[in-house]
């Protein structure tokens, strides 16, 4: 599904992805661990399509099409969904509006019929009980003023009505309590399937026994340093990274 | 035509016209003063940015009478909710009874030099020319000069018309360019309440200079909502002035929305007079191409404890202009005023531009004020945001700017206005999703 080659990609200069390989299939779960600032984020943005950052090297292949051609709509309009870190606030831009929005442009693209009110009301119901949302929260302005779980557990939603193919959750648990992970891990499995495929960006462990991971791969200075099995995950989270660090001489970028 | 003997040859017809009204000698007045100042220029500091001047390099003519206009245009130019609406129509900058439905019995209308004579002469002597004190300039005296076909809308004591009052500004510049110079006196008494929607209308591609003065006097207890909906004719301009005197305790509530017009400048004052004012004064320009929009405001705080909000919001696109100038006074006995001013702004473009400058002048100690202006682009986070779910660049931008704009159009109480700018906004963007659509 997603065939990532020796990515390399900078942002003002700055080499911050030196080098990814990464192969996820249908029906899997990945989990990219790593230290603060070691790229996690950037990784995941670059895949998504954000303009600041410039990829210098390297392909990435996603259902067959050069992804890295594409605009972030398409990207989306392909079935590629990136929960972000930091979730945009937009204040005077209704969220129920928004969704409806970005619903019937993703169906445009895949050639579908726009969801008419009632349709579209019909599912939105459905995904909230999925997610266990409540309708106060998408009533307000785009994640204006939400708390930090709040805007984690609304993108969740969100990933819910575009039905991905490949969702990316970049640290969706940091700010969640234990049942908030809960709810937001439920949810994410009900959504999986054989066709669909589930990359998780984490710091820690704990997501990880909700939404357990086919591969652990350890992210270091801009490069999968170790793969492995979920067990990979617990022996971070118990030695921390520290062990990595050790192991792997800094890979100087200059 | 800049030359004062031009203006001196209507002026002396209209004073041959009209010489019984008891407004020859506010005109006289105002004329000696017009020929004094003549029309600004870029050199005097209110006008800075805006170069009215330029627009009297041609002839226009001065109607002094309504001129008539055909069904087949009137409906063109009606607002939505008109049915109900009581409306009046300026015709060439005159008051055309003929055209205009009032449909409250609360709501009385007459031309301004019929009331000058009446019952209401005393509330005409009293506050008719009041804006002058505020707005020195010949541009203002310029209207009063030529005071004539103006109307006098009074709304009687503890009434609230059920619907609002519609005013049409149209000008007829289908053959000849057209001056039109329209003046209302606008009382509302002790208790009263009332709904005003104003809109701008050319007909034609001749010049379309528009000058009107509307003066709104505001009793103890009333409350006035006034709504400025311009979005005429690339080639029209105008200078509009809206001069609020709160006598009373008493509320007001503003929104002035610039979607087109050549040059437009707005004077919009506000005169706290008594104790316990509050006046809400809201702003949105959003602008393409060449157009320019000038923004003055006026809050003069005179007496203690009053309230004024200013939220001015500007969207300027292509090589369009901006200007934001709020002046707040605080008087020394204006003990325990809040006041709060803030102008934002987005540039969509390169060649587009915003001047913006806050004047606070405070001789009160016991105050709150405070004012705000930024000026900035289309948040680019955001945008990444809505396009990694699928939107579209040019949705995500247009969901932008008008999530930019929410926050004044929700301000357009009545729903059918909103509705009407609403559409005019997403229809700029090509936007297909009305934004008030509420969907649970
Ligand atoms: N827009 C940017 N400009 C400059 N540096 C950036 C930018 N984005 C990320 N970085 C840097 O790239 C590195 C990786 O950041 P990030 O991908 O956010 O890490 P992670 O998500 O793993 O914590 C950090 O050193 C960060 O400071
Ligand atoms: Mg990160």
């Amino acid at each position: 599904m997603l065939s990532i080659k020796n990515l390399h990609a900078n942002v003002e200069g700055n080499e911050i992805l030196n080098g990814i390989n990464l192969e996820i299939k249908a029906g899997e779960i990945h989990a990219i661990m790593g230290p603060n600032g070691s790229g996690k984020s950037t990784l995941a943005a670059v895949l998504a399509g954000r303009e600041d950052y410039d990829v210098t090297e390297g392909s990435v292949e996603f259902l067959g099409k050069d992804l890295l051609e594409l605009s972030p709509e398409k990207r989306a309009g392909e079935g590629l969904f990136l929960a972000f870190q930091y979730p945009v606030e937009i204040p005077g831009l209704s969220t129920t509006n928004f969704i409806k929005t970005a619903v019937n442009e993703v169906r445009k693209y895949r050639g579908q019929d726009a969801l008419d009110a009632v349709s579209f009301l019909k599912l939105m119901k459905e995904k909230m009980a999925m997610m266990e949302i409540d309708k106060t929260l998408i009533s307000r302005p785009l994640n204006e003023g939400f708390s930090g779980g709040e805007k984690k557990r609304n993108e969740v939603f969100q990933m819910a009505m575009l039905e991905p193919k490949l969702a990316i959750l970049d640290e969706t648990d940091s700010g969640l309590d234990i049942d908030a992970i809960r709810i937001v891990a439920n949810g994410v499995n009900k959504l999986r399937n054989k066709d669909n495929a589930v990359l998780v960006v984490t710091h820690y462990q704990r997501l990880l026994d909700y939404i357990v991971p086919d591969f652990v791969h350890v992210l270091y200075n801009g490069r999968i340093v170790r793969s492995g099995p979920k067990e990979l995950a617990l022996e971070l989270e118990e030695k921390g990274y520290d062990f990595i660090k050790n192991e792997i001489p800094i890979v100087e970028t200059v | 035509m800049n030359s004062i003997e031009y203006f001196k040859e209507h002026f002396d017809q209209l004073q041959l016209i009209d010489k019984q009204s008891g407004l020859e000698s506010i005109r006289q007045r105002s004329f000696i003063e017009l020929a004094e100042k003549g029309i600004p220029t870029v050199r005097n500091e209110e006008w800075k940015y805006t170069r009215i001047s330029s627009l009297f390099n041609k002839e226009y003519d001065f109607p002094v009478d309504a001129v008539e206009v055909s069904e087949n245009d009137l409906k063109a130019i009606r607002l939505p909710g008109h049915e109900e609406a009581n409306e009046l129509f300026f015709i060439n900058g005159n008051f055309s009874p003929v055209y205009s439905n009032i449909r409250s019995a609360d709501l009385i209308t007459m031309p301004l030099e019929v009331a000058a004579k009446n019952e209401y002469s005393e509330i005409v002597k009293k506050h008719l020319g009041h804006s002058s004190h505020y707005l020195k300039d010949g541009i203002n005296a310029l209207n009063t000069a030529f005071v004539h076909g103006g109307v006098f809308i009074h709304v009687q004591k503890g009434k609230a018309p059920e619907h609002p009052v519609y005013i049409y500004n149209i000008t007829d510049a289908r053959s000849v360019n057209i001056l039109a110079q329209p003046r209302s006196l606008v009382h509302i008494s002790k208790n009263a309440q009332v709904q005003i929607v104003e809109t701008y209308t050319t007909l034609g591609t001749s010049a379309s200079f528009t000058n009107q003065v509307m003066e709104i006097i505001v009793e103890q207890d009333a409350m006035v909502e006034y709504y400025k909906i311009q979005n005429d004719a690339s080639h029209a301009s105008q200078v509009s002035t809206t001069h609020i005197r709160q006598v009373g305790k008493s509320f007001t509530h503003t929104v002035t929305i610039s979607l087109n017009g050549d040059i437009v400048r707005n004077n919009l004052n506000v005169i706290m007079e008594a104790d316990h004012c509050e006046a809400h004064l809201y702003g949105l320009y959003f602008q393409s191409g060449k157009t320019h929009v000038d923004n003055h405001t006026v809050v003069d705080n005179k007496s203690p404890h009053c309230l004024s909000n200013q939220l001015y919001k500007g969207i300027l696109n292509d090589d369009a202009t901006g200007v934001f100038n709020g002046k707040i006074f605080v008087r020394q006995v204006a003990q325990k005023t809040n006041a709060y001013q803030s102008n934002k702004n987005i540039l969509l473009s390169e060649g587009a531009t915003v001047n913006a400058k806050p004047q606070l002048e405070i001789f009160a100690d016991d105050v709150k004020c405070s004012h705000g202006c930024t000026v900035g682009k289309l948040d680019e986070e955001g945008l990444f945001y809505l396009r990694s779910r699928g939107v579209s660049e040019k949705m995500a931008r247009a969901l932008l700017v008008q999530a930019f704009a929410v926050d004044v159009l929700e301000h357009i109480k009545p729903t059918a206005i909103r509705h009407y700018v609403d559409q005019i906004i997403s229809q700029r963007l090509e936007f297909p999703i009305p934004l008030d659509e509420d969907l649970i």
